[in-house]
């Protein structure tokens, strides 16, 4: 006998795998719809989850540069003995305000008094609405700004006059400036409503009267609560020491100074910890839409018995099969990842346009959510393409 | 002669004890135009199938193009039927909703040859069964004779060594079953090796060359008959 030419399986080239591996998706296309859209709402829950977290996040970080982070609060803290009240000096927002590298310093007082809508709604009914005395400098130190009507001025602060927080507002029922409300016992008119307070959040509840007002109208002692101030960046730490023995040289540990944008910080860090749970939902989501993949990779499988036995008597080699069934299971899953991360980043977009937040999708989101269908695409063909790639081509021939 | 197939002794016995081929004798010279022939169930897919290397016999041996295909592994085997042998079936096994000549493509598709170079070959392929005007018209837009000639053109558009039909009329009326047929004798007389299946004895009688077949044996083979006569 002749030398007879070694045999050689050809390879098949890229565009071809893709070919093979499409053309029984293109055949079927409901039913690729209808099984990558599991593999979708998975993908699309977890970058949503990724996506909304992300944005508010970057929404806290934009109104923590806004409103800066040298900002210190000095309050009068819980006595030695328990539930024994301290008073701030009188003159505790001038000392504040005559500490090297101090800005600007302002003050609120609290007052025993409660604020309702009028006369006729009962005392009880605070709404949980402090009254307080502040001084004029407080909504620059807070960098905030009036929604409606003004600030407290000189001219207003002499008469009974009101400004509401913004939180206070809502829960009186006022929506703008000129109503009255009954404070103590006389109705105050407001003149200012404030817009949000992220770094005092105790003053968005606050309905606030004039220093000198309060004085006279609601038997204020002139003592400060709190005391708030603004510094340069470079000192906020040293003023922070300062601050509890410049107000309180002898008892200082009367005095408690907090950082309120630190707690705005910590909020930032807990915004970006997505919720595991939504995010194992989605996971959940995930896997059943890979368990879809594969029945239908399995189905796929077994309707398509004459293509596989065809294909195996024109020179598939078992190989070619197995990569033609998982190029198929890798395109459903694919095509349902893509679907996911453009569903997921819809709605982002949708929820940070409702609440006007930043639109934030991390890349990372994105890229892992879409490696998991890859490999759950791959997971979920193989079994199936295993089976296709053994089957007897005669009997896959001679089948139905 | 150089013989395309030599079985000597070959044996399939599936399992559950049926042996469907029990002890075949057979050579398939170059050029050769030959039916077999038998009664259902007598062992003729069977027999094509182990000659189409689909299926590997559980007792003698195979020689198809020169190889030994007991030695063969699935990937060489694979190789072996890309390059060297043809298959039409009773069932066509067309990709339905895929234009005539992409289907006749998918059949050099595991021969690497590039993809031009495939369209343009499936393109003479169809035009060499008589099908140069349907290229764009896809299964369902053709009659089942013209199906079968697709399904011809595909198993000859890599021109392979031999050819194995199994009841390429059964499935069509008598007029397209003899174009079909025709078609055969044409692509035989242009040097295919061909065997093809049937049960009908006229359709059979016309060939040059009968094997009938009954319980897995070779009971009569013209070519055998005409060296003993
Ligand atoms: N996959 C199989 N498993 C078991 N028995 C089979 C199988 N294929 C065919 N047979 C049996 O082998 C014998 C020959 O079948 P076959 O080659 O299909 O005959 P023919 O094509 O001549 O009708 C029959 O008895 C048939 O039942
Ligand atoms: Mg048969």
């Amino acid at each position: 006998m002749s030398r007879t030419p070694v045999l050689r399986a050809a390879r098949l080239g890229p565009r071809d795998v893709l070919h093979v591996g499409s053309a029984g998706l293109r055949s079927r296309p409901v039913r690729v719809v209808l099984s990558a859209l599991g593999i979708a709402i998975g993908i699309a829950t977890m970058i949503a989850v990724v996506g909304i977290s992300a944005s508010s996040q970057a929404q806290l970080l934009r109104q923590l540069d806004a409103l800066g982070t040298n900002m210190l609060v000095a309050k009068a803290g819980e006595g030695m003995f328990s539930g024994q009240e301290v008073k701030l000096p009188k003159d505790a927002v001038g000392m504040v305000g005559r500490i090297d590298g101090v800005e600007e310093a302002a003050g609120t007082g609290d007052l025993d008094r409660t604020v309702r809508r009028s006369e006729k709604i009962p005392e009880g009914e605070t709404g949980g609405i402090a009254v307080k005395a502040a001084t004029e400098r407080l909504l620059d130190v807070l960098r905030g700004r009036p929604a409606a009507g003004t600030w407290l001025n000189a001219a207003n602060g002499r008469y009974p006059a009101v400004v509401l927080g913004h939180v206070a507002a809502e829960r009186l029922g006022i929506d703008r400036p000129g109503r009255q409300v009954w404070i103590d016992d006389r109705y105050f008119t407001v003149v200012g409503i404030l817009d949000p307070l992220p770094l005092a959040p105790e003053i968005e509840r606050s309905a606030l009267v004039g220093w000198d007002a309060a004085q006279r109208l609601l038997g204020f002692d002139g003592h400060p609560t709190a005391v708030y101030e603004r510094s340069t960046d470079a000192t906020v730490r040293q003023v922070q020491n300062l601050l509890a023995p410049t107000i309180d040289p002898r008892n200082p540990q009367n005095v408690a100074v907090g950082d309120p944008s630190s707690a705005l910080k910590a909020k930032a860090a807990t915004e970006g910890a997505f919720s595991t749970l939504l995010l194992g939902l989605g996971g959940i989501a995930l896997l059943v839409g890979g368990v879809g993949v594969a029945n239908t990779m399995i189905i796929s499988v077994l309707e398509r018995r004459h293509e596989i036995g065809l294909r195996r008597s024109l020179g598939a080699t078992r190989g070619q099969i197995r990569i033609q069934f998982v190029t198929e299971s890798l395109m459903l899953s694919g095509l349902g990842g893509l679907a996911g991360v453009a569903l997921g980043s819809a709605a982002v977009a949708a929820y940070a346009a409702t609440g006007g937040l930043p639109w934030v999708v991390p890349p990372w989101s994105a890229a892992g959510g879409f490696a998991a269908t890859l490999a759950i695409g791959t997971v979920a063909g193989l079994y199936p393409a295993v089976r296709a790639s053994r089957l007897s081509p005669t009997l896959a021939l001679a089948a139905g | 002669m150089t013989a395309v197939v030599e079985l000597t002794g070959v044996v399939k016995e599936y399992p559950g004890g049926v042996r469907a081929l029990d002890g075949v004798d057979l050579t398939i010279g170059e050029g050769e135009l030959l039916g077999i022939v038998g009664p259902s169930g007598s062992g003729k897919s069977t027999l094509l199938h182990v000659v189409g290397t689909l299926d590997r016999p559980t007792g003698g041996s195979v020689r198809i193009a020169g190889h030994d295909v007991a030695a063969l592994t699935d990937r060489r085997l694979s190789a072996l039927r890309a390059r060297h042998i043809g298959f039409v079936f009773q069932a066509f096994h067309l990709v339905p909703g895929v234009a005539a000549v992409d289907n006749v493509a998918e059949g050099l598709l595991y021969s690497g040859l590039p993809r031009a170079r495939r369209r343009g070959m499936a393109a003479d392929a169809l035009a060499r069964v008589g099908l140069a005007d349907r290229l764009r018209h896809r299964p369902h837009e053709l009659s089942g004779g013209q199906r079968q000639r697709v399904a011809i053109a595909r198993a000859v558009v890599g021109e392979p060594a031999l050819l194995l039909a199994d009841e390429p009329t059964g499935a069509l009326d008598s007029a397209s079953g003899e174009a079909v047929m025709d078609l055969l004798h044409t692509l035989n007389a242009e040097g295919a090796t061909i065997a093809v299946i049937t049960h009908d004895t006229e359709i059979a009688g016309r060939l040059p060359r009968q094997v009938r077949i009954r319980d897995g044996r070779v009971v009569a083979d013209t070519a055998r008959g005409k060296v003993a006569a």
